[in-house]
């Protein structure tokens, strides 16, 4: 099924499912396995102009809306969560810049990120500070024409690959989450260090590392926007990226289900192909239909985005608890078809579902956006 | 200024690992074939691209040639769907059925018309055709050298190419003149994924058709008439669908195995 | 020239229109009709059980070409031996020159090959043009190719045959383009047309899966190349040892034998990364092997068929060999004219990378193994046993049993 898509719709995705099958699938094993991060593959994104979607094209992008980079972070993921997660949270780590950026910023950073030879990443949890992002503890402090930015982030996608990041830290302490700040920090400069790499359940391909700061010197040109606007430009910046993680779950849940099909046409037990039985013909029907509700929901969210509507936290929110839960029992019931053959590494579901469990707790945890849902609700009733 | 001019000769062809027989009639089914560009050449379109990159904007120009039916128009966009400048498609009813020696006319005739190509880019062979000559005939009819099964290009300039060629068992490397033509094996590169931007300029792009009084080439000369070889009988062979489990002691299983592979051609 | 359907006696049964690869055919109000996109290939004349469809307007010259004669066969040295595809076309040739009553010669070029070369008498030789100089020691196809164009043109020839080496495919269009004159690439067989008395040259088209015969027109020499392996060589005589006047010793001016091709280096290890995919033939070692020091086997055996060297995954997991050489799902998709696995059960991921290869011999201890499946052909046995036997016989060319 194909929603309609627009002509240069339909390219990004016949790109990405040629990145997908030639690229991707072919090393995606050893990948995981080995926790290689996948530069070779990024690089092929970049080439193809993947990273120049949501960019304006004055800073050489494409202009397009959060609708495409869903659709190519679905198909990319239909491949390997760790390269969609990759190229999603480069994305995530842009758009504090894209909402409040000055023009010297913009066109500083979104160039060098379009042409897709760099990453960028987003740096507010902390190990005290998940859910509850309010308490992060790294502090920026002023001194003359510098921020000092002293405190260690923890769990940062693209962490030690990427080359700007999008960094949230105190600058008035006291005054709680209103004294949170964004700033731009590059790879390189002085304090800034990395953390080991963190061994995973899934995604093991993707970086995910610690950034310290000790003393870290930041030019004051590198604030977005002013002085404790952090917290809104990270929530800001969620509304616009939730919609994606749920399309990383849309496309690994679907990767899921095309091998569960065909092995289920090829697997026989009794003597007949174990799609012939209603066990397996309703497991698969559900898990279709699970699919195809979840994409609807993410699109829809991102087409809502795009229309330029301000209030979008709830559908956002929405659209990623929902893709998210679907995945994870989508790529389970994926192992329970391949039987015990989906348990071992043979097969490429045991690690979709491995993948998937993190689209359940990044980029806010289902239960922490269930609350968002609900005040939001609450608030603003049911519309 | 363009210092280089880089033509990628190309061709379309039904993909040929899909086909299948009709057991009953022994007999192609044609039906799920697509036509496809030579997977050959996309390792010659790739090369040609990257030799512009290792060079400043607009020093290097990039063409892609194709001979054949107006739907090979397909392939050039393809073409420049992965970073190729220009495209030119040489079509007419007179090129139909030619062999390997018309094919490198009419491609001659062409690189002539475009002018100053320094050097010309070919897959190693084709997947229907399965011959690698058009290369090493089309060099010969430019009187320019011709570089086989080249692996990797080591230098070039406006004048000269260092390149490394693949044989069964070595490597070897030349130094040549430029003009010259080179045919290119997979172990050279790995083409490239289209890019957003090359795909909406190739959806968009004119390319130009080029037919036999374009390239003044005379009906004699050019398609099946101006060929030296020509196709008398086509057959399928015997496929061996079902597994044919060989017997016997080792010495026996081996011997009847080499039998069979030599009455089929395969060694 | 065009190709027409007689319109009375198409019945628009459609067998053409399946046949065609090209998309060339299609039947409209009951007749069969071909458009733009047909090549002439010929394949739905061959097929029309109404013989409705013909070719017309092609113009025959009668051309005369009766100073041409015998059969000759290019002897290719690798280093200072002849390659054995030189004999194999030795034995071929003189079938081919019995038929039509001609002399058998062949041309040999290059330095210190003479001895090596003499053995081609034993083949059923009747005459060796031979070139011996320094100038030949590399492989520099511009001046190999002058000087066999220089031999063609001297002795006229019919016929002439060289082997399908991959300097052989690079040099031998060369040739035929100067003498302008076709070539028919990779044949599998030859044959004489009794009544025309012309070579009729078949080769695999589209991956094996079709056959095409061949004529050379308007032209002479009708010249072919032949992959190696692929005809019987036969001694058929003693060796006598003195050959001298049959051989004519061809002198040339080495200054014009200057080649514009500058070899600078050769590389006689292949790189360990070598993309299997551009191979022809692929021998693939799995599990059954038990350690990397059992694929010298393999790689033995795949040297003797032209070919490389891949692998299963479980041979590349257990390090016995670089990722490279890894074919399937996770690996390379290959589909070379030959694919000989050993040791290999086929897992699914395997037979995903492989199964469109031409021919697939499998060779395992397992009878119910499941590359049995996909294979033509299946050999039930000990690889240790098997491997080196096949080996040997491909080797020393006499039957094992």
């Amino acid at each position: 099924m194909r929603y309609l898509l627009t002509e240069e719709q339909k390219m990004i995705v016949d790109i990405c499912r040629q990145i997908v099958k030639d690229r991707i699938i072919p090393v995606r094993a050893e990948m995981d396995e080995k926790g290689i991060f996948p530069w070779e593959i990024i690089k092929e994104i970049g080439k193809s102009d993947l990273f120049r979607l949501f960019i304006p094209e004055e800073y050489e992008g494409m202009s397009t809306g959060i609708f495409e980079v869903c659709l190519a972070t679905e198909e990319l993921s239909r491949g390997d969560l760790s390269v969609a997660a990759s190229y999603a949270a480069s994305g995530l780590g842009l758009i504090p810049i894209l909402i409040a950026g000055n023009e010297e910023q913009k066109k500083k950073y979104l160039p060098q990120m379009a042409s897709g030879g760099k990453l960028a990443a987003f740096g507010l949890t902390e190990a005290e500070a998940g859910s509850d992002a309010g308490s992060i503890r790294t502090t920026a402090s002023r001194d003359g024409d510098f921020y000092i930015l002293n405190g260690t982030k923890q769990w940062i996608t693209n962490g030690g690959e990427a080359d700007i990041y999008t960094i949230f830290a105190m600058t008035n302490p006291e005054k709680g989450v209103r004294g949170a700040s964004a700033i731009i920090v590059e790879k390189g400069t002085d304090g800034f260090e990395f953390g080991k790499k963190e061994d995973k359940l899934g995604i093991r391909a993707s970086a995910t590392r610690e950034l310290i700061f000790t003393d870290c010197r930041v030019p004051k040109e590198n604030i977005l926007g002013s002085e404790g606007m952090g917290f809104i430009i990270a929530m800001r910046t969620f509304d616009q990226s939730r919609p994606a993680v749920g399309a990383q779950a849309v496309g690994v849940a679907q990767a899921a289900l095309e091998e569960a099909l065909n092995y289920s046409k090829v697997r026989k037990q009794f003597g007949a192909a174990i799609s012939s039985f209603q066990a397996i013909q309703h497991m698969l029907a559900d898990m279709a239909t699970n699919i195809e509700a979840a994409r609807a929901l993410v699109y829809h969210a991102a087409k809502v985005i795009d229309s330029g509507e301000k209030n979008v936290t709830r559908l956002s929110s929405m659209s990623k608890i929902f893709a998210s839960d679907m995945a994870m029992k989508v790529t389970t019931d994926a192992i329970q078809i391949f039987g015990g053959y989906g348990f071992m590494k043979e097969y490429p579901v045991e690690k979709m579902m491995r993948d998937a469990k993190i689209t359940q707790i990044y980029e806010g945890t289902n239960q922490i956006l269930r609350n968002v849902v609900a005040l939001d609700m609450i608030k603003r009733g049911v519309l | 200024m363009i210092e280089i001019k880089i033509a990628v000769c190309i061709k379309q062809v039904p993909g040929t690992t899909e086909i299948k027989i009709d057991p009953q009639t022994n007999t192609l089914i044609r039906e799920g074939i697509e036509n496809i560009i030579n997977p050959f050449d996309a390792y010659a379109i790739e090369e040609g691209v990257r030799i512009r990159e290792r060079f400043s904007s607009g020093e290097v120009e990039v063409i892609a040639l194709t001979m054949g039916p107006p739907q090979s128009r397909e392939i050039l966009k393809e073409a420049i769907s992965v970073g190729v400048d220009s495209a030119i498609l040489l079509s007419d009813r007179a090129f139909a059925g030619a062999d390997t020696w018309a094919t490198s006319t009419t491609l001659a005739k062409a690189i002539n018309k475009i002018g100053d190509c320094r050097l010309i880019i070919l897959g190693k062979q084709t997947l229907d055709g399965d011959t690698g000559q058009v290369g090493p005939e089309l060099a010969q009819r430019l009187g320019i050298p011709f570089i086989g099964y080249a692996s990797s290009i080591l230098e070039i300039n406006r004048n000269k190419m260092k390149v490394k060629r693949l044989m069964e068992d070595r490597y070897e490397t030349f130094e040549i003149n430029l003009p010259a033509a080179i045919s290119v094996v997979k172990d050279i590169n790995t083409p490239r994924v289209p890019s957003l931007r090359g795909k909406m300029k190739a959806k968009s792009v004119e390319i130009p058709v080029w037919d036999a009084k374009q390239l003044e080439a005379d009906e004699d000369e050019v398609g099946l008439s101006g060929s030296y070889t020509q196709v008398v009988k086509i057959f399928t062979p015997k496929i061996k669908h079902e597994i044919k489990m060989i017997e016997g002691s080792p010495g026996e299983q081996v011997e009847q195995l080499y039998k069979e592979l030599k009455e089929l051609n395969v060694i | 020239m065009e190709i027409k359907v007689n319109e009375e006696t198409c019945t628009g049964c459609n067998l053409c229109k399946k046949v065609c690869l090209y998309d060339a055919i299609e039947i409209v109000d009951g007749k069969a009709v071909i458009n733009e996109n047909c090549v002439f290939c010929g394949a739905c004349i061959e097929v029309c059980k109404l013989n409705s469809i013909e070719i017309t307007g092609l113009k025959e010259e009668q051309k005369d070409f009766s100073d041409y004669s015998g059969v000759c066969v290019y002897l290719e040295a690798n280093g200072d031996r002849i390659a054995d595809v030189g004999f194999e076309l030795v034995s071929e040739g003189k079938k081919l020159a019995d038929q039509l009553g001609v002399k058998l010669s062949a041309v040999a070029i290059g330095s210190s090959i003479e001895k090596s070369a003499l053995e081609a008498f034993q083949y059923g030789l009747d005459k060796l043009y031979f070139i011996d100089s320094p100038v030949f020691s590399d492989n520099l196809d511009d001046i190999f190719a002058k000087a066999l164009v220089q031999v063609i043109t001297r002795y006229k020839p019919e016929i002439f045959l060289a082997g399908a080496t991959w300097f052989g495919r690079t040099l031998i269009p060369k040739v035929a383009a100067i003498l302008k004159t076709g070539l028919t690439a990779d044949c599998t067989g030859l044959a004489i047309d009794e009544e025309k008395k012309i070579l009729l040259q078949t080769r695999p088209t589209f991956g094996g899966n079709i056959l095409a015969t061949i004529i050379t027109r308007n032209a002479r020499p009708q010249m072919a190349t032949v992959r190696p392996h692929v005809m019987e060589k036969k001694k058929i005589m003693e060796d006598k040892g003195d050959y001298k006047d049959r051989i004519e010793y061809i002198e040339i001016d080495e200054k014009k034998f200057k080649s514009k091709y500058k070899l600078l280096g050769i590389e006689k290890e292949l790189n360990e990364n070598i993309n299997i995919t551009d191979y022809d033939v692929i021998v693939s070692g799995g599990r059954g092997l038990g350690g990397s020091e059992k694929f010298s086997m393999i790689k033995e055996l795949a040297g003797l068929l032209g070919g490389v060297v891949g692998a299963s995954r479980a041979a590349v997991d257990s390090g016995w060999i670089s990722y490279p050489h890894q074919v399937g799902q996770t690996g390379k998709t290959v589909n070379p004219k030959l694919y000989i696995a050993c040791g290999i059960s086929g897992a699914i991921q395997h037979l995903a990378g492989m199964q469109t290869s031409d021919i697939i011999i499998a060779i395992n201890k397992d009878p119910s193994a499941p590359i049995f499946k996909v294979a033509n052909y299946g050999i039930v046995g000990d690889i240790f046993e098997v491997v080196p036997m096949l080996i040997k016989r491909l080797r020393d060319g006499k039957p094992l049993v």
